[in-house]
């Protein structure tokens, strides 16, 4: 029962701080794209406009919602939910620290144990194109139209390198659970991470992770240069709001993703000696913020590379996905099977 | 209790929306129903204790071939409520087909011992190491000659593909 209401008031704090980072993300989004532009940023709601979210949601409620006559009503609202949930769901697999000790039981912090971790993720990213294309088609707009296909496009042929990356994982550790593939990186000093085992795996994923979050330098099914708004062209008000945050939970999600499948999740070096010195519940809150560290170091990332780097055309996009990232990632594939096999 | 309440509602949606989606005019709800449809075959495989059935089966259904499917159907804008023309022997063609499908069905069901208890079978049959295992131990050739299948017919598409932009 004590497990029970420990799950569910981890599921309660997972969402309270998926949206919390989320919403911290586009102030600092905002700042981040200020200082490399030698510009000041957001500085006018509460001290270093660190008020600035809570401004900005209040004003995206406050708007007219505008439903266009001639959209698919049902959908046209269905579209921002699905993006919304989908963003939402995949936090249930990560193992956010190790685990605690509960009525005489070790239960671990993370959601569902669930034996297929990894696969679980694969399928709900790849639910995660729906939201965008319902949206975008329901608008009844031609931008609209085009953004939504450019989007599944680039979905479906990223994710096949995503997930031949993540089969050389699965082999190399080989287990199908994130919480395996976390302590798997445990190591001698608990730098046994599989960045140095898999680099290659790691940029490919790196960039199809990019491309699954449609964040620039693959931000093509929203590129107003060309399409207006991209899917969300008709979207106003709190729909488009919906959209815009969701990204930002997306990159979230997947910088705790790319933690824990390459950066050993919350292991840092010597944790053995530190955890002999702490008590249990102190070292896991610990843990937790190592992995938070990680976390914001690659949504820093992700900021980092989207205002240093122009957005490359469609065309380039898919020959990028299709010609060098997918037959690099059957090329890492096939030498991790073959190291295996010659060291067994 | 909650098992029971759960398949019951999964069976339920699963019927109820796969009847809607070919009832249904509009070839893009067509599609959002069947999508449903997956997803309550999906819980049921979950159910089962069959984990990585249930989210294969989203990965490949749901997430791939169906978004194909919007795909085509944005596209080509199948969209609106349009009656196509059939011609008769295409109707006949179709008849038939379906008749044959319901009789593979009754037949499939008539071997069904009903009133007899559910056999007890292994819990971890449907999980991903017991499944790996009797792949790759007794089902080696008939899954290998099925990835040969499907190389092939990977191969016939770009080749298609190929012939039609060389005749433009």
């Amino acid at each position: 029962m004590t497990i029970l209401v420990f799950k569910i008031l981890l599921v309660l704090v997972l969402f309270l701080i998926s949206l919390g980072v989320a919403a911290y993300s586009t102030y600092s989004e905002r700042k981040v794209a200020a200082f490399i532009q030698d510009r000041l940023g957001p500085n006018r709601a509460g001290p270093f406009g660190i008020l600035q979210p809570i401004a900005d949601g209040i004003k995206m409620i406050m708007k007219e919602e505008i439903i266009p006559l001639t959209s698919n009503k049902i959908l046209f609202v269905a579209g921002p939910a699905i993006t919304m949930i989908t963003a939402l769901m995949t936090s249930a697999v990560i193992p956010w620290g190790p685990s605690v000790t509960i009525d005489g039981m070790k239960v671990p912090l993370q959601v569902a144990d669930i034996n297929i971790g990894i696969l679980y993720v694969m399928g709900v990213v790849s639910l995660g194109v729906y939201g965008i294309m319902i949206g975008g088609w329901a608008s009844n707009n031609k931008y609209a139209l085009l953004g939504a296909v450019r989007a599944s496009t680039q979905m479906i042929s990223y994710e096949l390198a995503m997930g031949m990356s993540i089969i050389a994982i699965i082999m190399t550790t080989g287990s199908l659970s994130i919480g395996d593939m976390v302590t798997g990186q445990h190591g001698t000093w608990g730098m046994g991470w599989n960045i140095f085992v898999q680099p290659l795996g790691f940029l490919i994923f790196l960039i199809c992770a990019f491309a699954e979050c449609n964040r620039t330098p693959f931000d093509l099914p929203e590129s107003e240069t060309e399409l207006v708004g991209g899917y969300h062209t008709e979207y106003s008000s709190m729909k488009l709001g919906f959209y815009l945050f969701a990204e930002y939970v997306n990159m979230f999600i997947s910088s705790a993703i790319i933690t824990c499948l390459y950066f050993g999740g919350y292991h840092f070096p010597f944790m053995d000696k530190v955890s002999a010195i702490m008590g249990e519940v102190p070292f896991a809150i610990l843990c937790v913020m190592v992995f938070f560290l990680k976390i914001l170091f690659f949504i820093f990332f992700f900021m980092w590379v989207r205002w240093t780097i122009p957005r490359f055309r469609f065309d380039q996009l898919m020959n990028l996905g299709w010609k060098v990232l997918l037959p690099l990632s059957v090329l890492n594939m096939l030498a991790t099977g073959t190291i295996i096999v010659l060291n067994s | 209790m909650i098992t029971e309440i759960s398949f019951y509602s999964l069976s339920f949606l699963a019927i109820v929306s796969s009847i809607l989606m070919i009832f249904h005019k509009n070839a893009m709800y067509s599609v959002l129903f069947l999508l449903i449809c997956f997803f309550s075959v999906a819980g049921l495989y979950v159910m089962l204790n069959a984990q990585f059935l249930g989210i294969v089966h989203i990965i490949v259904y749901a997430g791939a071939i169906m978004v194909l499917f919007l795909y085509v159907i944005m596209f080509l804008n199948m969209s609106s409520p349009i009656t196509i023309r059939k011609s008769k022997l295409i109707m006949l063609a179709a008849i038939c087909t379906g008749l044959m499908f319901l009789f593979v069905l009754f037949a499939a069901l008539w071997s069904v011992p009903f009133g007899h208890a559910p056999q007890q079978v292994d819990q971890n049959i449907g999980l991903a190491k017991t499944l790996g295992k009797v792949l790759f131990n007794e089902y080696l050739i008939p899954f290998e000659v099925t990835s040969v299948l499907f190389l092939s017919g990977m191969i016939g598409v770009v080749i298609f593909n190929k012939k039609e932009t060389e005749n433009e």
